[in-house]
């Protein structure tokens, strides 16, 4: 399957991606990673007259630590997140997220803010970067603007970033000494989450002190259970009691009825997700 | 639309060429280039059998463009094995633990099979599915590909393969 034929710039600046986008108006796509972008044009679902590859702007790459938050740069692949020591040591939730987009080959290529510009419901890292409490650079004309995760996803494949706007780094708050789990209902390898729980917890004394939660696909966008996050605290890590803690985690939330499974079998999915997430993150 | 000019290294080779932006890494290589050992299988980003290694990591070159890859170095199933012809000790594996039935996944689960002994030299089973995840076989039901991938891993860090295990039909 071959895309249909577009003008294609790989600019090395962001100032130069900028002016692209301006100049290309409605017709641009912005390509990273590609692995959502590239099957979306093999379908010809979409045509763009220009594509602005980010992929050889440098600045735009990597892991760094910027006093209390971790900078992740938006052309970061997963695999280099979910390797990455400081994100273990400080964001242990995306290392678990991370690690399971797609497969190893995707996870090579595909990249973080990508992912997270894409907002696909059922994609794995919208939810932790909720519950983590992330908050996005965008770049555009007017320069730097910083948007908090609960302002970033708009809906279904929406972000709060513009036509003539890129994301540059995602900002994570360290939680230093929190465990986390990523619990992902698939039927298959490879798949979509059916549904999934992003939780990340710190323990004291044998006892849930904080705890933060991001459920996927269960709407439009993610969902952060603020109810449940205060229930877990104080709690032993224990199933029963956790069971009971996260019991109302889909109060409230509109998940999708299709093949792979009701609305109701969802709701029932992210209760036991997020029992075994809660419990799994704290023993880890 | 205007053709790009681009220089990709692949097996060891400088190769420079004009492509259309849209190519995909996968038809530059078969179509262009002529190396028909990496194969399209889904052409959706599924199955794997399209899998190369972008300066040393795997990909799924069905989803690349060859622009994308101007400048940095592209190996394929046609460059590993010795200049003299010896098979790699991965293709060996494959070959001597009858790892493959039809063939057509083949050049991409040893691409993706070598991507793995990259982080781990010595891999348990369970390691060996998990990263094979992005590899799809419709004829052996894995296991001797599993075995394959732990006698190949094995032979590369310069052991012998276990004979029981590589030799099970």
């Amino acid at each position: 399957m071959i895309p249909t034929a577009f003008e294609y710039e790989s600019p090395t600046t962001v100032e130069d991606a900028l002016r692209l986008l301006a100049e290309g108006g409605e017709d641009v796509k912005v390509l990273a990673g590609g692995q959502s972008l590239i099957p979306v044009l093999k379908l010809r679902l979409a045509g763009p007259e220009l594509i602005v590859d980010l992929g050889r702007i440098e600045g735009l790459r990597g892991v760094r630590e910027d006093g209390d938050a971790l900078v992740i740069g938006a052309t970061t692949p997963h695999h280099e997140v979910a390797t990455s020591a400081l994100v273990r040591e400080h964001a242990a939730l995306l290392v678990e997220a991370a690690g399971t987009v797609a497969d190893p080959q995707v996870r090579h290529r595909g990249t973080f803010g990508g992912a997270l510009v894409h907002a696909d419901p059922a994609g794995d890292l919208p939810a932790p970067a909720l519950a983590l409490g992330a908050s996005f650079e965008i770049a555009g004309p007017a320069g730097v603007r910083t948007v908090a995760a609960e302002d970033f996803f708009v809906d279904l494949f929406t972000t709060a970033v513009g036509e003539d706007e890129i994301l540059t780094a995602v900002r994570v708050p360290k939680r230093t000494g929190w465990t986390a789990a990523y619990e992902k209902f698939v039927r298959v390898a490879q798949q979509w989450s059916i549904v999934a729980v992003a939780a990340t917890v710190r323990v004291e004394d044998g006892v849930i002190a904080d705890a933060r939660l991001g459920l996927t696909n269960m709407g439009s966008t993610p969902i952060r259970p603020a109810a449940v996050e205060q229930n877990l605290v104080g709690l032993a890590p224990v199933g029963e009691a956790v069971e009971g803690a996260v019991a109302d985690v889909a109060a409230g939330t509109t998940p999708p009825d299709d093949l792979n499974g009701t609305a109701d079998y969802r709701r029932h999915l992210a209760r036991v997700l997020a029992r075994r997430a809660v419990v799994r993150a704290a023993g880890a | 639309m205007a053709k790009k000019p681009i220089t990709v290294t692949v097996d060891g080779v400088s190769c420079t060429d004009d492509v259309e932006p849209r190519t995909l890494l996968v038809q530059y290589l078969r179509d262009q280039l002529g190396k028909t050992g990496t194969l399209v299988g889904c052409d959706t980003t599924n199955c794997g059998a399209c899998t190369v290694h972008l300066d040393g990591r795997s990909v799924k070159s069905c989803t690349m463009f060859a622009v994308q890859a101007d400048g940095h170095a592209v190996t394929t199933i046609e460059g590993i094995a010795s200049d003299d012809g010896a098979l790699h000790p991965m293709q060996q594996a494959f070959h001597d633990s009858h790892a493959l039935q039809c063939g057509f996944c083949t050049p991409g689960m040893i691409m993706q099979s070598l991507d793995i002994v990259t982080e781990h030299p010595d891999p348990d089973e369970a390691t060996v599915r998990e990263n094979l995840e992005g590899n799809l076989c419709r004829c052996t039901g894995y296991q001797n590909i599993v075995k394959a991938v732990q006698a190949g891993a094995r032979q590369m860090a310069g052991g012998t393969p276990d004979a029981t295990e590589a030799g099970a039909a």
